[in-house]
């Protein structure tokens, strides 16, 4: 079954094609690769799901609904969330104060219950700050809660990114570029991770990197950009193969992959 | 000094800390910057004295009925430009508290330039405390829960507000119409303590005045607005005895403050009863290892 389906799309800025004509079908319960050389449009289509751009042509459907018309915080109502290939965390709050703020879906109490601090607001507050918590300790945040996110190591912010993209419990979640600058090490604990969190949390998920590695490691499907258009879909042994993605993205032939 | 004069001071630092404590949620926790904050106080303080003179309505309803009235045009001036990105916003409002001066000082219902007397003084330094101590509780309210962190997260980061479903623009026009509203209060006080309104009074400096106060104070913090209102309206008073000189000192008072600590006389912290603990546990900790190695030198 489907859950994310690009039609025909299209995004155009002035006389530039940045994403000419795009579709593929993302499985649910996947882990989808996004490929392809610097400025091959992977982050644009990231932009259009999460409707940050507006497609100039075509159609995003969503478990069968279009959501290009959708302002980014219905998007992420709709269950899609992401993190950003330049990590933006809320940087002088804390740790802790990063994920509660996400978590603020789950709960539904109006500004009048929190003026006068209503037993609904304490009952929902106290869900939240449970539900922060724990997210907290499955993403191995638990020691740094009161740490200023700014502050963080790099790859613990990157980490928490994702902890912050989870607690909206979305079902489709999107990382661009998740493992970037991170060492061999950090790429291999990286994956253990997206797969964990993949089937706790029942997600599909879709990645944009640059680390054959981790793509070839954890990807169900690919699907090859180059110029914005479409260069090769199918299973990471398809893809290595293919002739053109060698051609364009890998290299010449002599390079050995993986 | 006698008590009248200080109390006239308390009720004018009550009545600017009003202000200020709007001013502190739109600016210090939802990062949007206004130079219009005047012309809201403006709207309040004429709505609230019109109800009092004109309906004979009691004190308390005519106030809130002028800080619906800011929230009112707030709302108006939001829809039009809160979808402006960075500092369009502030360009904004500042033609809108000029607008609304210059209004006023063309509708003659009110008195227009030349003033507006006779309003029935029934601020006093009661009910300046009293509406003052409601403001702080309305706010801190809000900031602890769910909509007060999504007006952080809007200040810090807004794209990536969005992309957790926060609906930015609501958010924004939330904190402006509570911003508006407060000053709207804060103008109604000041009309009905002053006993008279003049255009004049919300001239661009009042909302200048206002963001001086929150950044003073620290963006971010309400113990900063407080304690940062009570300062700045009462320095120059205090140093009325430097005559022309005062507000010279009071200019150089605010760069000292600025240079020395960029991020605000409270930087983003707040007093409150678990902090002051925290503080003491730790200059009480500061002597005591050199205490211990002391001692376990002796042995």
């Amino acid at each position: 079954m489907s859950i994310l389906e690009l039609k025909n799309v299209t995004k155009q800025f002035g006389g530039l094609t940045a994403v000419g004509n795009v579709d593929f079908v993302v499985e649910k319960d996947s882990i989808f690769g996004l490929i392809g050389p610097n400025g091959a449009g992977k982050t644009t289509i990231f932009n259009l799901i999460t409707g940050i751009y507006k497609v100039t042509e075509g159609e995003i459907l969503f478990e069968g609904k279009e959501i290009n018309s959708l302002e980014p915080y219905q998007v992420a109502e709709m269950g899609i969330t992401r993190t950003f290939q330049n990590i933006r965390l809320f940087k002088k709050l804390t740790t802790y104060e990063n994920i509660l703020t996400a978590c603020h879906y789950n709960a539904r109490y109006t500004i009048l219950d929190s003026l006068v601090r209503s037993k609904r607001f304490r009952v929902e507050e106290k869900g939240l700050l449970d539900q922060a918590g724990e997210l907290m300790d499955i993403m191995g945040l638990g020691d740094r809660k009161d740490v200023v996110a700014g502050n963080l190591p790099y790859g613990l912010q990157r980490r928490l990114e994702i902890a912050r993209a989870l607690a909206l419990k979305p079902k489709l979640l999107l990382l661009d570029e998740p493992a970037a600058g991170m060492n061999p090490d950090e790429t291999i604990r990286l994956m253990e991770l997206i797969k964990e969190i993949r089937s706790r949390f029942n997600l599909t998920v879709l990645v944009i990197e640059h680390h054959m590695d981790l793509i070839m490691g954890i990807c169900e499907k690919i699907v090859v950009l180059n110029f914005g258009r479409k260069l090769a879909e199918g299973t990471a042994q398809d893809v290595q193969a293919n002739p053109k993605v060698i051609e364009a993205y890998l290299g010449e032939e002599e390079v050995v992959v993986c | 000094m006698d008590w009248f004069y200080i109390k006239g001071i308390l009720i004018l630092s009550g009545i600017n800390l009003m202000a200020v404590l709007g001013l502190s949620l739109l600016t210090g926790f939802t990062g949007l910057f206004s130079f219009g904050h005047a012309g809201f106080m403006a709207i309040g303080a004429y709505v609230t004295a019109m109800m009092t003179i004109k309906f004979h309505l009691p004190f308390i309803p005519s106030l809130l009925i002028g800080a619906m009235g800011a929230a009112l045009a707030s709302l108006f001036i939001g829809r039009l430009t809160l979808n402006l990105k960075g500092d369009y916003f502030c360009i904004a409002t500042l033609g809108f508290g000029e607008a609304i001066r210059l209004i006023l000082d063309n509708v003659q219902y009110f008195g227009g330039a030349r003033g507006w007397p006779g309003i029935p003084m029934y601020t006093n330094l009661t009910n300046v405390v009293i509406l003052d101590i409601i403001g702080i509780a309305i706010l801190v309210n809000l900031i602890r829960s769910r909509h007060g962190r999504n007006m952080k997260a809007i200040r810090e980061e807004e794209m990536a507000s969005q992309t957790i479903g926060i609906n930015v623009f609501r958010y924004k026009m939330i904190a402006l119409a509570i911003s508006a509203a407060f000053a709207g209060v804060a103008g109604g006080m000041l009309g009905h303590y002053l006993g008279f309104l003049q255009p004049k009074m919300f001239q661009l400096i009042k909302s200048t005045e206002l963001t001086i106060i929150v950044i003073f104070g620290g963006l971010g913090s309400i113990s900063g607005s407080v304690i940062g209102a009570l300062v700045l309206t009462s320095l120059p008073e205090l140093l009325r005895t430097f005559a022309k000189w005062r507000l010279v000192v009071y200019g150089v008072a605010v760069v000292f403050i600025m240079i020395t600590r960029p991020q605000g006389l409270m930087g983003g912290y707040e007093i409150t009863a678990g902090n002051i603990k925290k503080l003491i546990s730790r200059l009480a900790s500061f002597g005591r290892p050199r205490q211990q190695t002391i001692g376990g030198d002796k042995e």
